[in-house]
C-alpha cells in the first residue's frame, strides 16, 4: 500500500506554491501530485480490496447454496414427488367418493325397507340411516381439505419450477446430484401402500402373474 | 317468512354429489320429495329463472359461480329477490358469515351438520312444515 496522504502537509506545500508566484519550482509541483496519486491510489485499494473480499464471500456462499440446492434435487421434486403427493390425494378423495357412494346405495335399500317393517323397529332403522346420511358428510369436507393441500403443492411445486430456471442446468452438472444408474431392487421390506389405479394391478392382472410363474 | 309445502320445487346447489345426495336423502325424510340440483351457481341461476322455486340450498365454494355470487345474482334479480335462501358451508370465519348475511342470505348452516340442524334452519326460513 503508498504512503498515508498528509492533507495538513500537502496543504502547506500548496500553500508555499501559491506564494511563490511565479518562481514556482517544477518540483515542489511534481511533490504535491506525487502525495496527492499515493493518497488516491491508497483509498482506492483499501476500498477495492474489501470490495473484492465481499464478492468472494458472497460468490462463496452462493456457491454452498447452489451446492445444498443441488443435494436437496429440486427437479426431482418437482418431476417426482410433488405430482406423485398430489396423485396419491386426488385418488384418496376419487375412493373415498366411490366408498360413500357404496354406502349411499346400501343404506338407501335399507331405507326403502323402512316401509315393510314394524311400527317399532322402523323408526330406529329410519334413526340410524339419518345418521349414516349425516356422516357421510366426511366426503365433502375431506374433499374440500385435500383440495387446498393440493393447491397448496402447485404452488410450491411454481415456486420450485421458478427455482430451477434460475439455476436448473448449474444444479444439475453439480457433484452429489447424480442419480443412481442402477437403483436398488426393493429387498421386499419396503412397502410402498396402496398403488393409484392407473398404475395397479388388479385381480385378474395378479392371477395372471401368478399362473405365469407357475 | 315465507311457508312451503311438501310439494313445493327446492333447488339445492353444491359442486360435491355427495353433499347432493346427503341433502336431498335428509330433505326426503324431513318429507320433501321435490327437489332439483345444480354443480354450480350458474346453472342454478339459470333453473331459478326456468322454473319458480320455493327455496335454494347452496354451497359456498364453487366455480365458476360461487354460492355467495349466486346469492347476490338472486337478491339482484327482481323475479326472484324474495327467494328464501339457505347456505350450508365449511366456511365457517366470521367475515363469510357476515358477507353472506349483508348479500341477504336467510339462513346459514355449517357443515358438517346433521339432520336436526337442517330441519331447524328450514323451519327457521320457511316456517313449520
Amino acid at each position: 500500500m503508498s504512503a498515508r496522504f498528509d492533507e495538513r502537509d500537502t496543504g502547506k506545500r500548496v500553500e508555499a506554491i501559491a506564494k511563490g508566484g511565479d518562481g514556482v519550482e517544477p518540483e515542489q509541483i511534481l511533490e504535491v501530485v506525487k502525495s496527492v496519486m499515493a493518497s488516491i491510489d491508497g483509498d482506492l485499494s483499501t476500498v477495492n480490496l474489501k470490495f473484492y473480499a465481499e464478492i468472494e464471500s458472497l460468490a462463496k456462499f452462493i456457491e454452498n447454496l447452489k451446492l445444498e440446492l443441488a443435494a436437496v434435487r429440486p427437479d426431482e421434486i418437482n418431476d417426482e414427488h410433488l405430482p406423485a403427493a398430489a396423485d396419491e390425494l386426488e385418488a384418496i378423495v376419487g375412493a373415498t367418493e366411490q366408498a360413500t357412494n357404496t354406502i349411499f346405495e346400501a343404506v338407501e335399500a335399507i331405507e326403502e325397507l323402512t316401509a315393510k317393517m314394524n311400527k317399532k323397529v322402523a323408526p330406529q332403522v329410519s334413526d340410524a340411516v339419518t345418521r349414516v346420511y349425516e356422516a357421510c358428510g366426511f366426503q365433502d369436507i375431506t374433499g374440500q381439505r385435500i383440495t387446498k393441500v393440493v393447491t397448496a403443492l402447485k404452488h410450491i411445486e411454481t415456486k420450485v419450477e421458478a427455482l430451477l430456471e434460475a439455476f436448473g442446468e448449474e444444479i444439475r452438472q453439480l457433484p452429489g446430484h447424480e442419480r443412481p444408474d442402477n437403483p436398488e431392487p426393493p429387498d421386499g421390506s419396503e412397502m410402498h401402500g396402496p398403488q393409484l389405479e392407473r398404475d395397479a394391478n388388479n385381480q385378474d392382472d395378479i392371477d395372471a402373474i401368478l399362473a405365469s410363474l407357475d | 317468512m315465507s311457508a312451503i309445502d311438501m310439494k313445493t320445487p327446492i333447488l339445492i346447489v353444491d359442486d360435491y354429489k355427495t353433499m347432493l345426495r346427503i341433502i336431498r336423502n335428509l330433505l326426503k325424510q324431513l318429507g320433501f320429495d321435490n327437489v332439483d340440483e345444480a354443480t354450480d351457481g350458474s346453472t342454478a341461476l339459470q333453473k331459478l329463472r326456468e322454473k319458480p322455486y320455493g327455496l335454494v340450498i347452496s354451497d359456498w365454494n364453487m366455480e365458476p359461480m360461487t354460492g355467495l355470487e349466486l346469492l347476490k345474482e338472486v337478491r339482484a334479480d327482481t323475479q326472484l329477490k324474495e327467494l328464501p335462501f339457505i347456505m350450508i358451508t365449511a366456511e365457517s370465519k366470521s367475515e363469510n358469515v357476515v358477507a353472506a348475511k349483508q348479500a341477504g342470505v336467510s339462513n346459514y348452516i355449517v357443515k358438517p351438520f346433521n339432520a336436526d340442524t337442517l330441519k331447524t334452519k328450514l323451519t327457521a326460513v320457511v316456517g313449520d312444515f
